[in-house]
């Protein structure tokens, strides 16, 4: 479970999270919708640690514990997880070594035994199976080269194999055509678990019919300014932002 | 330098005492003689490099050798190679081991050598006046007008030479352990010959190892012929000296037709280190490839300098370095690639990309083409950046720690030059040495 209590951030001094306030149970899949530079991608950055947002007010609460005073990767191996919107090329890292060393780093930073190379090498497989990720993409460069969708579907198998308590998915849909977006989102739903919450922040309605939330949460100015359930989303699309967005404070 | 009166440094005016007092006692018949005293007005003329020289522009020697330490005898204690050395996992060597500067036969593997490898002490040649040496001796002007090699000229004490015969192939690899005693501050002058015959096949390793404890002035260089084509893997690893070292450590290359030369260098820092290569493309149709990698840290500076002459037709050099600059390190990559007229179809390809990892670092960095023949495909690239940040939080974002998320990324980095040595268990000694680096700097 999360809980964001009354977060003020900035970056640059700009004050962009304004008093958000925001609870995801255990199991829930909460979807965050809003227009454009309601602070959305922004949150997501500062749940998961990064660099340069400054945190001015308020908590978040993971499980009971603050995780602010925690820097990216001790959040990660607390169970956080962010898919981003526009997964990062490393080159000259093969995905199979980037994945395996941030697992064990993980495993590690929480007191827990490395996996071997065997074990490691069933996990991937079997997750990559799943997901339809080819083996020869698992020993090229991470993301170098691969396309949006497989891009993608990269996020939702590191997700699988780190096994987060707290995963966003940052705009999952953007850049996807309609094949690649239903296999993500089954591979999200695969993922859903009575003790992983999930915070699916996106523009549209779409991404929703694939990955099912429990609750919608509209963003504006840097705060949640109406919570409703799965057909606020519709009602969202009918009529647009403009009964909300002239509400925070 | 007509009408130019210089006044000597102290450390010229030291060099210059020195040379008159070890002038009889170094090796060598009276032709050799001549020959060192004739680099030593050359040496003299020329001074100290300083930033005045353009060649030397970035790695002021002048400033750098505020005095001329004492010339290394050949004491040898206290000197244990495989302790000092330990061998390299999977790689099968002949041994060769210097000290100070000096050929140490007892110590090295000259009663096992292989079929087609001879290998003699440096000294014993220049006191025989051996004529194959004299001639090496002037490298066929390689080098030529450099002061720092026209004083290992002169001073020149060890070091050894190697053949290997016509077609032989070397299946062990050479490898030149330079030890050092290190129980005092000492200058240190060898120069070494490797003279490969037609269609023989060899891989040589230089390694350097001891000398924290002293500062060391080293002044070495390396003479490779290779006949036509001779193919030679070279890999250079000099040691972590002291830091108030001041290492130039020079490469000489000649390169016959069809030949084939592939040479890496991996430096650590450790005081200041000038590598220098000057390497010639004298028959068509030779490839030559010059890679690198240097890691920098505290006030370490390293100077790649290159100068690679196209005097044949048809022929292809490559040159490929990687810089990795922390704390107040300055690095220096000079790469000038000169095509004669007559060397058409030359085809050039020269990288130096360096990453820097503090605001008190510096890279310099100077690619150069001279190009005088008009049917030839050169190109050069140089550049200086950050770690991307973006990538770092990504990492991050997957649990990896900030200075394990800073290692993988620079390693990636590295390798896209270690990725060039083509003997893999070197390759992978190689990654060894940079891992090590990179998770010392981490925990620091």
């Amino acid at each position: 479970m999360i809980e964001i209590r009354n977060l003020h951030a900035e970056i640059d001094g700009k004050q962009i999270i304004n008093g958000l306030s925001l609870k995801v149970n255990d199991g829930e899949v909460a979807a965050i919708m809003g227009p454009n530079g309601s602070g959305k991608s922004t949150l997501s950055y500062v749940i998961s640690g990064r660099d340069g947002y400054d945190v001015t007010g308020g908590e978040i609460l993971l499980n009971g514990e603050n995780i602010l005073e925690m820097n990216a990767a001790e959040r990660a191996a607390h169970g956080v997880f962010l898919a981003f919107q526009y997964p990062l090329e490393i080159p000259g890292v093969t995905t199979m070594t980037f994945l395996k060393a941030c697992l064990n780093a993980q495993r590690k930073s929480r007191g827990e035994a490395e996996l071997s190379t065997p074990d490691f090498m069933k996990r991937v497989k079997a997750g990559a199976e799943q997901l339809g990720v080819p083996q020869d993409m698992l020993r090229r460069a991470l993301n170098v080269g691969f396309s949006g969708g497989e891009k993608k579907r990269m996020e939702v198998l590191q997700m699988s194999l780190l096994e987060p308590t707290f995963a966003i998915l940052d705009e999952t849909d953007s850049g996807l055509d309609i094949d690649a977006l239903r296999i993500v989102s089954e591979g999200v739903n695969a993922l859903r678990d009575p003790k992983r919450s999930f915070l699916v922040i996106t523009h549209y309605q779409r991404l929703l019919d694939y990955i099912v939330p429990d609750t919608v949460h509209v963003m504006s100015k840097g705060q949640i300014v109406k919570t409703g359930p799965k057909e606020l989303a519709l009602e969202l699309e009918a009529n647009g932002y403009r009964d909300y967005v002239g509400e925070a404070a | 330098m007509a009408g130019v009166v210089k006044t000597p440094s102290a450390t010229e005016a030291k060099l210059a005492a020195d040379y008159s007092g070890v002038r009889e006692a170094l090796p060598g018949t009276s032709a050799v003689g001549q020959l060192r005293d004739a680099a030593f007005d050359e040496f003299v003329s020329l001074g100290l490099p300083s930033r005045r020289v353009e060649a030397w522009h970035y790695t002021d020697l002048r400033i750098a050798m505020r005095e001329a330490l004492p010339l290394a005898k050949a004491t040898r204690a206290g000197v244990a190679v495989n302790t000092l050395a330990p061998a390299i996992a999977d790689v099968e060597t002949i041994r060769l081991v210097l000290v100070d500067g000096f050929f140490a036969p007892d110590m090295s593997d000259v009663a096992s050598l292989p079929k087609g490898v001879s290998v003699s002490s440096l000294a014993d040649g220049l006191t025989k006046g051996d004529a194959a040496l004299m001639e090496a001796l002037s490298a066929s002007g390689l080098g030529q007008g450099d002061a720092a090699l026209a004083l290992n000229t002169a001073f020149m004490q060890g070091g050894v030479i190697i053949d290997v015969a016509a077609g032989a192939q070397v299946s062990s690899a050479i490898e030149i352990v330079s030890l050092t005693s290190d129980g005092a501050a000492q200058a240190v002058y060898a120069r070494s010959f490797l003279r490969l015959g037609q269609g023989a096949k060899v891989t040589v390793i230089e390694r350097e190892a001891g000398g924290a404890s002293h500062a060391q002035q080293r002044n070495n260089a390396f003479l490779i012929m290779v006949a036509d084509e001779a193919q030679v893997e070279h890999v250079f690893v000099p040691a972590l000296w002291h830091a108030g070292s001041t290492h130039v450590a020079s490469l000489l290359v000649s390169l016959g037709a069809k030949s084939q030369f592939n040479s890496f260098t991996l430096t650590r820092g450790g005081g200041l280190l000038r590598r220098q290569v000057f390497m010639r493309f004298d028959g068509e149709h030779a490839k030559g490839q010059l890679a690198g990698a240097s890691l920098l840290q505290g006030k370490d500076h390293a100077d790649t300098t290159l100068v690679v002459q196209h005097v044949a037709a048809h022929c292809e050099s490559r040159e490929y370095f990687k810089t990795v600059l922390d704390g107040e390190a300055t690095g220096v990559y000079q790469g000038k690639v000169m095509v004669a007229p007559g060397a058409q179809k030359t085809d050039g390809a020269m990288k130096s990309h360096a990453i820097l990892l503090s605001d008190n670092a510096t890279m310099n960095n100077k690619p150069e083409l001279e190009i005088f023949a008009d049917d030839v495909v050169c190109g050069h690239g140089a550049t200086v950046a950050q770690l991307d940040e973006d990538q770092i939080f990504y990492a991050m974002a997957r649990g990896l720690p900030k200075p394990v998320a800073e290692s993988m990324l620079l390693e990636a980095f590295v390798d896209e030059a270690t990725d060039r040595v083509e003997n893999e268990a070197l390759q992978a000694y190689l990654k060894g040495l940079i891992a090590q680096w990179l998770a010392a700097r981490g925990r620091a």
